[in-house]
């Protein structure tokens, strides 16, 4: 029973994070229709900033995590936000209007520039991600130690993601989200401005990105350029399952392959890891070829 | 169109020149070929022995070279791939004419490359890679180490013997050659000896999550866990592991021989232990002379058992070169397969009939953050 719990945990834990990661994702889907591939690499440069920041900020906090830790995230979140509005402006905005394809290509090739150009600057070897998050055993019985590390990933993914949700729900930027998810065209009709809006989906999903990215890199400590592939392939996949373009959808589906995977790994074995999490995937596709909670969309003509 | 066609042609053009001038071997030099993992997951094994090799090459080209001719080094990146381990060596083979191979650390690495080196009769020479699959793929492949069933039969007797083991619970990649070898190894000496593999558990290389498998493992309360896998991998499971209160033992391989994996484990990697091909606070004059060296040409940087090993690969291939006298393939391999009692700084080394080395097994110890000699092995 302690194990289910402490298993129940890490599954939680992982699939807050692929939630974050998925919510950037379905956003950008949602808006504009395509898939952008380079988040995944934006979640990588939100690790690098907050691994080149972090000493500075522990020395000038004087290693107070309390203060650091969040710093370090608030920072990586701004320089991503920048980096994400910058490709969203010098790549995909001149190709606005082409067929999608050639902005998914766009978007590979993205993602593809961030890696290589990240083994580049950064050096392809593993690097050390210092302790950002104060380490404690909060829970210590019966077999089960819940220490600090999970509850600050959980406890931060659920914080974003209701900023997130009151942010699209509440707010008049947010109100011209959804109208511009619901129809493009009609949106810009009514007045609204277009690039506005997709320049503040590119941020609320790079941000995220880069929270995930410090969450990630403080649960696994180490850190390379190729490290957003993974992470960004389950979240997208998460993203998927939970219905593309849906917000809940994204954390759900995120929820959904974090907490099978540990389960996978735990009970049966770390071999069929993947092709169980996407196994789930071909099946809830097949049932539901919009994902659990999308709107099934007849294609426009 | 036709400007690109010209364009083309051009490139195609310059192209095949410059791979003609890349081709003429130059008569006053002998070329050898190193292809290692510069960059990836086990970037700091390539790094390692790339050192290693490079010293040796510098050393014995200020001696006056071998034969009279100077080494000419020609190093390729794997990036830890295995299908990019086979591309390189024929690379190197085909178009650079190279009369010898160095390479890889990983087995699986050296076994995607050993059958190229095989088939065009080119001596390859593999510093590390300790699964006993490699050397069997042809009488022109050697290495310089000890093997896995060794290794993990002394693995077995120090977890049995000498920490009291008898429940143990063995953590490998499945997809690496090296690790699934070492772990079958460890089990066949260890069940005989009258312990328990009570538990197995897997991942692949690359991951960064383990703490479904660690779980599992803490459920099964084992004495000991045993983790034949790569340094990046295993530092980072054994930080999650203290995370989960587990505060027992683990054992490794010399795949956790890097830096990295104090870098990246820190404190949590007091008390584990790993057996090896060298110490670097082994305390004989031929070791402490090749520290000193090494720390003063690369940083400062405590040399690890693959900068060792690829320093001994290196002159032991100058060595078969020179007695072979000649740099032609064949008569270097059949000088190679008499190597004896070779001086080399990870242990005195004798080639058998199978091209494996016979050579000591050192255990060590990480305490305080630092690697220390503990035990030594000499072959049976």
């Amino acid at each position: 029973m302690s194990e289910f719990i402490q298993q129940v945990i890490n599954g939680v834990s992982l699939g807050s994070i692929y939630a974050l990661i998925a919510l950037g994702y379905t956003m950008v889907y949602g808006i504009l229709r395509f898939i952008n591939f380079a988040h995944s690499d934006i979640f990588m440069i939100g690790a690098y900033v907050a691994f080149f920041a972090a000493p500075t900020i522990l020395d000038l906090t004087g290693g107070n995590l309390f203060i650091a830790g969040p710093l370090s995230m608030l920072l990586a979140m701004a320089l991503c936000s920048a980096l994400g509005v910058t490709i969203e402006k010098l790549a995909y905005k001149p190709l606005r209007g082409r067929p999608t394809i050639v902005v998914l290509i766009t978007a590979i090739g993205v993602s593809f520039f961030l890696e290589y150009g990240g083994q580049l600057v950064f050096g392809p070897d593993p690097k050390p991600f210092p302790d950002l998050i104060p380490k404690a055993n909060v829970i210590d019985a019966g077999g089960v130690v819940v220490s600090s590390t999970p509850l600050v990933v959980i406890g931060t993914a659920i914080g974003l993601m209701l900023l997130l949700r009151w942010v699209v729900m509440n707010t008049k930027t947010g109100t011209a989200m959804r109208a511009l998810s619901f129809n493009l065209q009609a949106a810009r009709l009514m007045g609204i401005n277009i690039n506005k809006v997709v320049s503040f989906t590119f941020i609320l999903g790079s941000s995220l990105a880069a929270a995930a990215a410090v969450l990630y890199a403080s649960v696994y400590p180490s850190i390379n350029p190729l490290m957003g592939v993974f992470p960004g392939l389950k979240a997208f996949i998460a993203a998927v399952v939970g219905g593309i373009g849906n917000l809940v959808g994204a954390a759900l589906g995120g929820l959904i392959i974090g907490v099978t995977e540990t389960f996978v790994t735990g009970y049966i074995s770390a071999t069929y890891r993947d092709a169980i999490a996407f196994g789930i995937l071909i099946i809830i596709l097949l049932f539901r070829p919009a994902g659990l909670l999308g709107k099934f969309e007849s294609e426009r003509v | 169109m036709r400007i690109i066609n010209r364009f083309l042609c051009v490139v195609l053009g310059l192209t095949v020149a410059l791979s003609g001038c890349s081709q003429k071997a130059n008569q006053d030099e002998i070329l050898i070929g190193a292809y290692l993992s510069l960059t990836g997951t086990t970037a700091a094994f390539g790094t390692s022995s790339s050192n290693g090799i490079q010293m040796a090459v510098d050393e014995v080209n200020v001696a006056g070279g071998v034969l009279g001719k100077k080494i000419h080094l020609i190093t390729e990146d794997t990036q830890s791939k295995p299908e990019e381990a086979a591309l390189v060596a024929t690379k190197l083979i085909t178009r650079d004419k190279v009369v010898a191979l160095l390479g890889e650390i990983a087995s699986s690495r050296s076994l995607a490359a050993a059958p190229i080196a095989q088939e065009h009769k080119i001596p390859m020479v593999t510093p590390g890679s300790t699964n006993p699959e490699v050397t069997k793929k042809g009488d022109y492949i050697f290495r310089v180490c000890f093997i896995d069933p060794f290794q993990g039969e002394v693995m077995a007797r120090f977890a049995y013997e000498s920490l009291g083991a008898r429940r143990v619970v063995i953590i490998k990649d499945v997809k690496n050659d090296y690790s699934i070898g070492l772990a079958q190894f460890f089990t066949e000496t260890f069940t005989k000896l009258g312990g328990q593999v009570v538990g197995e558990q897997a991942y692949s290389e690359g991951d960064a999550d383990f703490l479904a498998q660690l779980t599992a493992i803490k459920g099964l309360n084992p004495e000991i866990v045993v983790v034949p896998g790569y340094y990046q991998e295993s530092a980072l499971m054994v930080k999650q592991a203290r995370g989960l209160n587990m505060t027992m033992p683990f054992l490794g391989g010399d795949g956790w021989d890097a830096s990295e994996i104090l870098e990246v484990g820190g404190a949590a990697m007091n008390g584990t232990y790993f057996t090896n091909h060298y110490a670097a606070d082994d305390t004989s004059a031929i070791v402490q002379d090749f520290v000193r060296t090494y720390k003063a040409r690369f940083d400062n940087k405590i040399p690890d058992a693959m900068a060792v090993l690829g320093y001994d690969a290196a002159r032991i291939l100058f060595d078969a070169i020179s007695r072979a006298g000649s740099d032609d393939p064949t008569k270097i391999r059949d000088a190679l397969a008499t190597t004896k009692d070779f001086p080399g700084v990870s242990g005195t080394t004798t080639i058998d009939a199978q091209r494996n080395a016979r050579k000591a097994i050192v255990i060590v110890k990480i305490q305080d953050g630092q690697i220390r000699f503990h035990a030594k092995v000499d072959p049976l």
